[in-house]
């Protein structure tokens, strides 16, 4: 088993996926900021200063005050503190860690969505295909705007505000998931066309596979790379579209807010001088798009060679 | 009773503005280590006859009628499953490109394994086992490291004898050859082919081999079928066509090889070029490129009949066997 793993590590040392992200500097400090900024979410219980969730923590009396650096700035708030009193840096961690497991988890949705019907369409073909790729243009149809609207509509009627609250965030994966997942399934379709007709399929229908293996053994591995890339992409996608939706008051409660909700919040402010409650969730939000994009930039190079940058 | 018996197969595409025939009555056996030769141009129905055995074709095409019996029972009118436990277990087939046949994307032990498993419920550790085992008799060097690799670490000649240990992974009655040395180099055409032949022989594993090379097949196989526009025109013991080929296709397809040509004369060709499905002529497919072709040709299909061990659709056949008897008749 020993030689097992250190093969493994050698095979990715060896790899042209390792090499050229050594040799491309983007990446490589896309890549450290973006570890980061995920292991900083996944680990803001622990480094935020104060619990923004915990309301006996909040005194309105420090309401407004500025980062570190301007006059009236209090020490113990570092970059400031928010309309209710909340330490902004807290706030940000905690709202950091909410859009990543939004962006993450409609995109995992997505992916298994789009993955299970592009390859039963690319596969199956004829009818399915028709039926899978029709439904998948009526979901595109509706704008994911549109959508969270009426769901987020429904859901709060059904459950009341309290509750709504709790389930917030399973609804944005729910409806960001559910209003993308065509586009990860036409690429899965186009590449399962592509692979399909490959003598490897052939030889595995002779050497008497199942259907599913053949699909989820033999093609699905192939058809990976345009995968990665796009869901990459994706993931910044559905970070923007849950900040949209928040900053329109369709997402986060602001007793659990995202980057969205906090940009939201700030912006109430932003005319009476405390700038800081929008901008800095905004240049975080900014960041993390940007360095998901740059990741996503520079996969689509290497795992696909015939594409060049735009 | 033969292993394999294929009766009276016709396979169709169903396309756009009707049908097209595919395979015409195709009717031939292979019998427990027999080897038998398929010959004929691309686009003769070589690789669809391959494919219809194993009840495979892929759409739009389909069996429109007769049997293909293994064993006794009709794959034709198999179930999904049934097949599945023949496909790869029973009977196996080889692919012409074994840069293609390979999934790139998965270890040579991955596939070898799967394989074993798919059919036979066994330990991981057993089924590599067996995948090491027939490696070794494919002659590869060390299989142990190479079932940790990749199929693009391989060499050409390398990949198709992992391919050939794939095919005989799970002792199949059958093998199935379709054109499985035309991707390679000739150095290694000749070797991969002896191989092949060695481990059928030894394994008495039925043979049936798919080319368009009829030096190959007049080495390797004991009968022959040629095929033309989809239909077998001539079939027999190999030694008898090669030496004395009955239908006029067949003599066309021998005297096109360059060996039978004198040096720095041009190399004999057929006239002419095979008939796409969509416009097959009526009456012998083969009456526009024939030099014997009669109005009788042209009308209607010739039926088989048997000069010596061979059997044979031509007219001219037919004729020439009359007037053969006629002679013998007048002269006793």
């Amino acid at each position: 088993m020993m030689t097992a793993t250190v093969s493994r590590w050698a095979r990715v040392r060896d790899s042209f996926l390792w090499y050229s992200f050594k040799r491309d500097k983007v990446a490589i400090a896309s890549f450290i900021v973006l570890l980061a900024m995920v292991l900083s979410a996944i680990f803001a219980p622990l480094l935020a200063p104060t619990n923004p969730y915990d309301l006996a923590l909040i005194d309105i009396m420090n309401s407004e005050l500025p980062p570190v650096g301007m006059s009236g700035a209090d020490g113990a708030f570092p970059l400031g503190t928010d309309a209710q009193g909340r330490d902004m840096l807290s706030t940000i961690l905690y709202g950091t860690r909410v859009s990543l497991m939004i962006g993450f988890g409609a995109v995992i949705l997505q992916a298994v969505l789009g993955i299970l019907f592009g390859l039963l369409a690319g596969y199956m073909g004829g009818r399915v295909d028709a039926v899978l790729m029709r439904i998948a243009d009526v979901q595109l149809s509706f704008s994911t705007l549109m959508v969270a609207i009426i769901v987020g509509a429904v859901f709060k009627a059904s459950f009341g505000s309290l509750m709504f609250g709790e389930i917030a965030i399973y609804m944005l994966i729910f409806i960001i998931g559910v209003a993308e997942w065509p586009q990860i399934a036409r690429t899965v379709r186009a590449s399962v066309l592509a692979e399909k007709k490959k003598e490897y399929v052939d030889a595995a229908k002779v050497m008497g596979f199942r259907t599913n293996r053949i699909m989820f053994r033999h093609i699905l591995p192939n058809t990976l790379s345009p995968i990665f890339v796009i869901g990459t992409v994706q993931i910044a996608n559905a970070i923007i579209s849950e900040a949209a939706l928040s900053f329109l008051g369709l997402g986060m409660p602001e007793t659990q807010p995202s980057l969205g909700s906090l940009i939201k919040s700030g912006f109430d402010y932003i005319q009476s001088g405390s700038w800081w409650i929008t901008l800095l969730p905004g240049l975080v939000l900014v960041v993390l798009v940007l360095v998901i994009n740059l990741l996503g930039d520079w996969l689509r190079d290497v795992m696909n060679p015939r594409l060049y940058k735009g | 009773m033969a292993l394999l018996e294929v009766n009276n197969l016709d396979v169709r595409f169903a396309v756009r503005g009707g049908d097209l025939t595919a395979l015409r009555g195709i009717s031939f056996s292979l019998d427990k280590g027999e080897r038998l030769g398929l010959v004929g141009e691309s686009g003769a129905g070589k690789s669809v006859a391959a494919f219809s055995i194993l009840n495979l074709i892929a759409q739009p095409g389909y069996i429109a009628g007769g049997q293909i019996l293994f064993e006794g029972k009709d794959l034709a009118a198999m179930s999904e499953r049934e097949l599945r436990k023949i496909r790869g277990n029973r009977i196996a087939m080889i692919f012409q490109d074994p840069m293609m046949t390979l999934n790139p994307v998965l270890t040579i032990g991955t596939q070898m394994v799967e394989a074993i498993k798919a059919h036979r419920r066994i330990s991981s550790k057993d089924a590599r086992a067996i995948a090491v085992d027939k490696l070794r008799k494919v002659q590869i060097p060390s299989p142990e490291k190479r079932l940790d690799q990749y199929p693009h670490e391989l060499s050409g000649g390398m990949r198709q004898r992992v391919i050939i240990a794939i095919a005989l992974l799970l002792d199949p009655e059958i093998i199935i050859a379709d054109e499985p040395t035309t991707a390679l180099d000739v150095t290694i055409q000749a070797e991969i082919m002896a191989l092949l032949l060695d481990l059928c022989e030894q394994e008495n594993v039925a043979l049936m081999l798919i080319t368009h090379d009829l030096g190959v097949v007049s080495q390797v196989s004991q009968r022959m079928l040629v095929m033309y526009s989809g239909r077998i025109i001539e079939q027999g013991p190999t030694r008898e066509i090669i030496n004395d080929a009955q239908h006029p296709y067949t003599q066309g397809l021998i005297n096109a090889l360059p060996q039978m040509g004198e040096p720095g004369a041009r190399l004999f060709q057929i006239p002419g070029a095979m008939p796409s499905l969509k416009n097959v002529p009526s009456g012998c497919p083969f009456n526009p490129r024939c030099s014997f072709a009669t109005d009788e040709c042209r009308r209607t299909m010739p039926e088989y009949v048997r000069a010596g061990n061979v059997s044979v659709a031509c007219y001219e056949v037919e004729r020439l066997i009359a007037q053969e008897q006629q002679v013998r008749e007048v002269t006793p």
